[in-house]
């Protein structure tokens, strides 16, 4: 568990605009290790998103190195070495759950029945298989964000990403995925970045907490939880819980007060 | 089915308009008759020989039936050219104009919606041709096609091209645009967020198209092809305007040269029933496509 999955050296980047250049990251260093679950949170334009989207090589750094499995976040993303999770599940309306599944492994060009038995484990995983032909409007909102996990898992990427994913959830769901998640994490041992506003799931599921703080967006804080990788939810009462909980809160509120 | 309560008392009112109108219109030539005679004539008599007319300024509505069901029906089942009779179809019958119009409209409707959909797809992907093409494809359409149909139709003539293509190609020119317009606002229809995710999957542009853009730009296709297939239609019968031998469009103009104007209206009943047609086949296909899409229209 040492290997550095992601590696960020001064990773800085500025949007050119009409209003002149937006600094959306400055100076950020990080390094993210295999199995790791790592949250980012912050208020808005902190660029945690950003970040996320620059792993994915869907942004490009205007400055500084970084490096996706070894090699620059470009060439992870031509080899296809992580999933990402959006803010909506950003299902297709006209194909089913398991057409919806099916989408990356088609294009990545795997065999009918090979997409077929990855359909299945991935259904089974996110607990969907009774909806594997059922459109996505049959599905609840919470069940069509799972249907969109289980997409970012059908190839198998060792990295997952996930922006804000249950953020439009109600929190009785939210709860319910959390826990879903972990159990998932457990068994595939995934390298996970998650977007989050809430401080409790971000410290309900992470190894490590990026605390970040806008303008620029940059990391203001990396706590390392000391809580045992499983995870019951009652965790959240526990005292050593209460106190990380404190220490994101605190290293929120530092952020902020650099602004005024 | 729905009520047809509402539909009925929108015919009835269009009839019973109608039927004002052709009393009111085709009075003065009943007065002039009258008064040619000497005679002195009384609205009583008036108002039935109005309906009754051999070439009537407005005919009656049962008079465009009449001569309607006598160029279809009647024309084919008991004419001695019919097809009953001779094997093919009248040529004073509606049947075959309609027919060869409509095999016009079909070949230029698919011209046309291919061409569009093809140029849609090229200024999706292409910058030069997004900056490039839209402009002169509107530019197409500010051209009167009542001016250019029949310099198409001459030109196409002198170079040996004559009989459906030259009418194909014009109904093809009308109906492409609305299928570009639509399948460009289709194509980028999907959001940044789909677009990301397939970008994710390092997804080549043809999968892109294929897997979101085409099948994210259905509505809109079919939107456009239901305007689409109508111009294509009026196309087709302005092109027949200047053309001799069969098709609406050359039988409503040898209409109008000989004052046959109940002839002129069972035409146009042909002609409005056969776009109705077109449509709601267009409409009906749209519903079932979209509706095993899963996006129920």
């Amino acid at each position: 568990m040492t290997a550095a999955v992601i590696e960020a050296k001064g990773v800085g980047l500025t949007f050119q605009t009409n209003g002149g250049p937006v600094h959306a990251l400055s100076g950020v260093d990080l390094v993210i290790e295999k199995g790791d679950f790592v949250s980012f949170i912050g208020p808005s334009g902190c660029g945690k998103t950003t970040f996320l989207r620059c792993m994915a090589a869907l942004e490009t750094p205007t400055e500084g190195s970084l490096t996706v499995n070894g090699m620059s976040a470009e060439a992870a993303r031509q080899a296809r070495a992580y999933g990402y999770v959006f803010q909506a599940a950003g299902l297709y309306p006209w194909r089913t759950i398991g057409g919806n599944i099916r989408l990356p492994l088609e294009i990545m060009g795997f065999s009918k029945a090979e997409q077929a038995e990855r359909v299945a484990r991935v259904l089974e995983l996110v607990e969907l298989s009774k909806f594997e032909n059922s459109f996505p409007w049959q599905l609840s909102g919470g069940m069509q964000q799972r249907a969109s996990i289980a997409r970012a898992l059908s190839f198998d990427a060792d990295i997952l990403l996930m922006d804000e994913p249950f953020g439009a959830l109600d929190e009785i769901v939210r709860d319910h995925l959390n826990e879903q998640l972990l159990a998932l994490w457990a068994r595939t041992e995934k390298t996970i970045c998650f977007v989050t506003h809430s401080i409790p799931e971000a410290v309900y599921l992470s190894t490590k907490i990026v605390v970040m703080s806008p303008r620029p967006g940059r990391i203001a804080e990396v706590i390392e939880s000391p809580l045992p990788r499983e995870r019951p939810l009652d965790i959240r009462d526990t005292p050593e819980f209460i106190e990380i909980a404190h220490r994101v809160r605190d290293g929120l509120r530092a952020g902020h007060s650099y602004e005024d | 089915m729905k009520s047809f309560g509402p539909v009925l008392v929108v015919v009835g009112c269009i009839l019973a308009l109608w039927y004002g109108a052709a009393v009111l219109m085709n009075a003065q030539w009943e007065r002039d008759q009258a008064g040619r005679a000497g005679e002195a004539i009384g609205w009583a008599q008036i108002v039935p020989k109005t309906m009754a007319q051999e070439r009537p300024v407005l005919p009656a509505p049962h008079q465009v039936a009449a001569e309607f069901w006598a160029l279809t029906w009647g024309e084919e089942v008991g004419g001695r050219r019919g097809i009953v009779q001779s094997g093919s179809l009248s040529n004073r019958g509606l049947v075959l104009h309609a027919w060869v119009t409509f095999s016009a409209t079909m070949l230029g409707f698919a011209i046309g919606s291919g061409f569009g959909i093809l140029l849609a797809v090229g200024i999706v992907h292409n910058r030069a041709m997004d900056a490039s093409v839209m402009p002169w494809a509107i530019a197409s359409q500010t051209i009167p096609i009542v001016a250019i149909a029949p310099m198409i139709i001459v030109v196409l003539n002198s170079v040996g091209v004559a009989g459906l293509i030259p009418k194909a190609i014009i109904a093809a020119y009308l109906s492409f645009f609305p299928v570009v317009v639509g399948m460009v606002k289709g194509l980028r229809s999907p959001d940044g967020m789909q677009l990301d995710l397939l970008r994710t999957y390092n997804a080549s542009a043809a999968q892109g198209l294929w897997n979101l853009r085409l099948p994210a730009s259905m509505p809109y296709l079919f939107a456009s092809l239901k305007v689409g297939v109508a111009a294509s239609f009026v196309g087709t019968i302005v092109a027949e305007l200047p053309l001799g031998g069969a098709g609406l469009g050359t039988r409503l103009l040898a209409g109008s040269y000989y004052g046959q104007t109940i002839q002129i209206w069972a035409t146009l009943v042909m002609a409005s029933l056969l776009a109705a047609g077109l449509v709601a086949v267009v409409g009906s296909i749209q519903s079932r496509v979209l509706a095993r899409m899963g996006m129920g229209a």
